[in-house]
């Protein structure tokens, strides 16, 4: 009863909210592009065929080719693995480990939650990418790296949102219920808590991939992380970057409109989440 | 007098508060040291070839065989004595280097910031004046959409089209043309020095090569400015007060500028602080795409180059400037509300 009465709340929302859907669908077709990218793309992303190279968009190319004659719409469907993959890992990660530290400090309270809060406040109004460049200093120019430096910079976000969340019901009925019952307190946070808490953080979630793949597009760009032959989108625009003053546009154009299209598909899949679950947000 | 009195206070309260902030951030870079691959004492050795004296030699002269708390103090009161360690790759000391190259990048982001509050004002503002209307709308769409694009993306697009197509701007590399000549090295902001020489030749010149890549830059803050204004614009002109002042009969823009906005502004003025913050993190990509010789590119180049004291230097200047422009923040918010300041 309850799941028909809120997916039809949903419907309701969203046949209100057309934008909400068109993003949905974009997000899945960006993940489905991800998935099967050696089956869709035409050409080998890294295969080079010089004397096809710097040409503009064409039947044979649509996307154009790049300095080394590769074919720019198969290295942009490739790149969404990566770029994807590496947000998915650094969302999930800072997710889970964000949400147990952020729920334990809403449940314990006292010194340890005002001194984590602390700390939180100090790191999110931290120049965030400044940090995240120096951990991948710090523990090596690596892709794994590229996850954890991007995930440590999410970190703060959901511990602060986990917190706020558990810290409201901590003292509901249902929770005290479940103390009285003999659940030790890790079984409460665990069981209970984090699972009620869930779909509030799932806004929190879309709205950080977006964020996440800015992020790792961002170092790649600077040139940390993927390095030179992958299909990436950041190493995409760094080197269409140097053709774009002699008017070679499609170099950059296709993985910088590709990469915005997903930030902006996932913000708002976002916004659109945070009406459906919470209606008193809605902006 | 009370009320300067009280911002002191305030202010010698925060700068306080701040310190732990700071050495946080300090014994966090010592740690990042710590953990770097590779013995710096390799490093500094005279090369690949040096014996393992040498480079014994050269571990007890650094102070790496003695215990890491031992070692932390060190660091500190080498920070104290403004000693920041080497650059590998310059030969110069980190402390004269970021010197120099400061002011380009706070040149670029200072310009940055005003062209956003230049921008993100009038359209918060007047999206929140008719909320819903096809101006709110319009205003909704550019802040969704830009905070989507990428600053690297968005600088190479501006350069697309006014360097390659209208040949409005300059080459877009570094602060001035390399045949210009450069001002007197005054403050080391180019358009001031410029002006304080007289030479408005030149002050057009250095103002050119600016526009782009500050420009790209507020596009990228634009949305959080615009949207906290027109929210704060739109709770302010909901209230009584604004109420009574417009049936009193006084005209509609002292209405809006001299009751409403002065107390939209306080939101406004927090979370620039917040987007400064994100600005010094987009220079590194956009000093990149301009080749804009700042501090940014100067740790990105040590980095690339695996040369760790100029990027530990400049960790540690983004945590002051950091510091900095929060206390400002706090003084401005004091300033603008006098309840901030009193309780």
């Amino acid at each position: 009863m309850s799941a028909i009465t809120t997916l039809g709340h949903a419907g309701w929302v969203l046949r209100g909210n057309p934008v909400t859907v068109v993003a949905a669908v974009g997000a899945a077709l960006l993940i489905a592009a991800a998935l099967f990218a050696p089956w869709i793309a035409p050409y080998d992303p890294i295969a080079s065929n010089v004397r096809e190279a710097l040409q503009p968009p064409s039947a044979a190319h649509w996307a154009g080719t790049d300095q080394l004659g590769r074919d720019i719409a198969s290295r942009v469907l490739f790149a969404a693995r990566i770029d994807l993959a590496v947000a998915a890992s650094a969302v999930s990660l800072s997710f889970v480990v964000g949400a147990v530290i952020g729920s334990f400090c809403g449940y314990v309270g006292g010194a340890l939650d005002r001194a984590v809060g602390r700390i939180v406040d100090v790191l999110m109004a931290f120049p965030l990418f400044v940090l995240a460049m120096a951990m991948v200093a710090a523990l090596g120019n690596r892709v794994e790296n590229i996850v954890i430096a991007t995930a440590f910079i999410n970190l703060p976000f959901y511990i602060r949102f986990a917190r706020a969340e558990v810290n409201i019901r901590r003292n509901l009925g249902w929770v005290e219920a479940a103390r009285a019952c003999g659940d030790s307190h890790i079984s409460v946070v665990l069981r209970f808590l984090l699972p009620n808490i869930l779909p509030a953080m799932a806004v929190q979630i879309s709205l950080n991939l977006g964020w996440a793949i800015l992020n790792a597009a961002g170092l790649s760009f600077i040139g940390l992380g993927v390095t030179a032959p992958t299909p990436e989108w950041g190493i995409m625009v760094a080197e269409g970057a140097r053709f774009i003053t002699s008017g070679q546009w499609w170099l950059v154009a296709a993985p910088g409109l590709t990469l915005m299209l997903s930030v902006l598909c996932f913000n708002l899949l976002g916004d659109g989440l945070r009406d459906i679950l919470d209606p008193r947000m809605r902006t | 007098m009370r009320l300067l009195g009280n911002i002191g206070r305030r202010t010698g309260q925060r700068l306080l508060s701040s310190v732990p902030a700071l050495l946080g951030v300090v014994v966090l870079t010592f740690m990042l040291m710590r953990v770097l691959p590779g013995d710096p004492a390799v490093f500094f050795a005279s090369g690949p070839s040096a014996g393992q004296e040498e480079i014994d030699n050269l571990r007890r002269e650094m102070g790496l065989d003695r215990p890491i708390p031992e070692q932390l103090a060190r660091y500190l009161l080498d920070i104290a004595r403004g000693n920041l360690g080497r650059s590998l790759t310059t030969g110069q000391s980190v402390l004269t280097d970021l010197r120099q190259r400061l002011p380009a990048s706070l040149e670029l982001t200072l310009s940055a910031l005003v062209i956003a509050l230049g921008l993100a004002l009038p359209l918060g503002i007047a999206a929140a004046l008719r909320p819903n209307s096809i101006v709110d709308h319009a205003v909704r769409f550019v802040c969704t959409v830009g905070v989507c694009v990428p600053t690297f993306v968005s600088g190479l697009l501006l350069i697309y089209v006014f360097y390659y197509l209208l040949g409005m701007a300059p080459d877009p590399t570094g602060r001035i043309d390399i045949f210009a000549a450069n001002p007197p090295d005054i403050t080391g902001f180019l358009l001031v020095d410029f002006l304080i020489a007289g030479d408005m030749e030149g002050f057009q010149a250095a103002a050119s090569q600016l526009v782009l890549p500050a420009f790209t830059m507020a596009l990228f803050v634009l949305a959080p400015l615009a949207r906290m204004t027109r929210a704060s614009m739109l709770a302010v002109l909901g209230s009584d007060f604004i109420r009574t002042a417009r049936s009193l009969g006084l005209s509609r823009r002292r209405v809006i500028l001299t009751y409403a906005l002065r107390n939209a502004l306080l939101p406004v003025i927090t979370i620039t602080g917040i987007v400064f913050s994100t600005m010094l993190g987009a220079n590194v990509l956009v000093e990149k795409v301009f080749s804009w010789p700042g501090v940014a590119s100067y740790a990105l180049d040590a980095l690339l180059a695996s040369d760790y004291a100029p990027v530990q230097g400049f960790v540690l200047l983004m945590a002051s400037i950091f510091v900095m422009v929060n206390l400002a923040v706090d003084i401005l918010y004091g300033i603008a509300d006098p309840r901030a300041s009193m309780s």
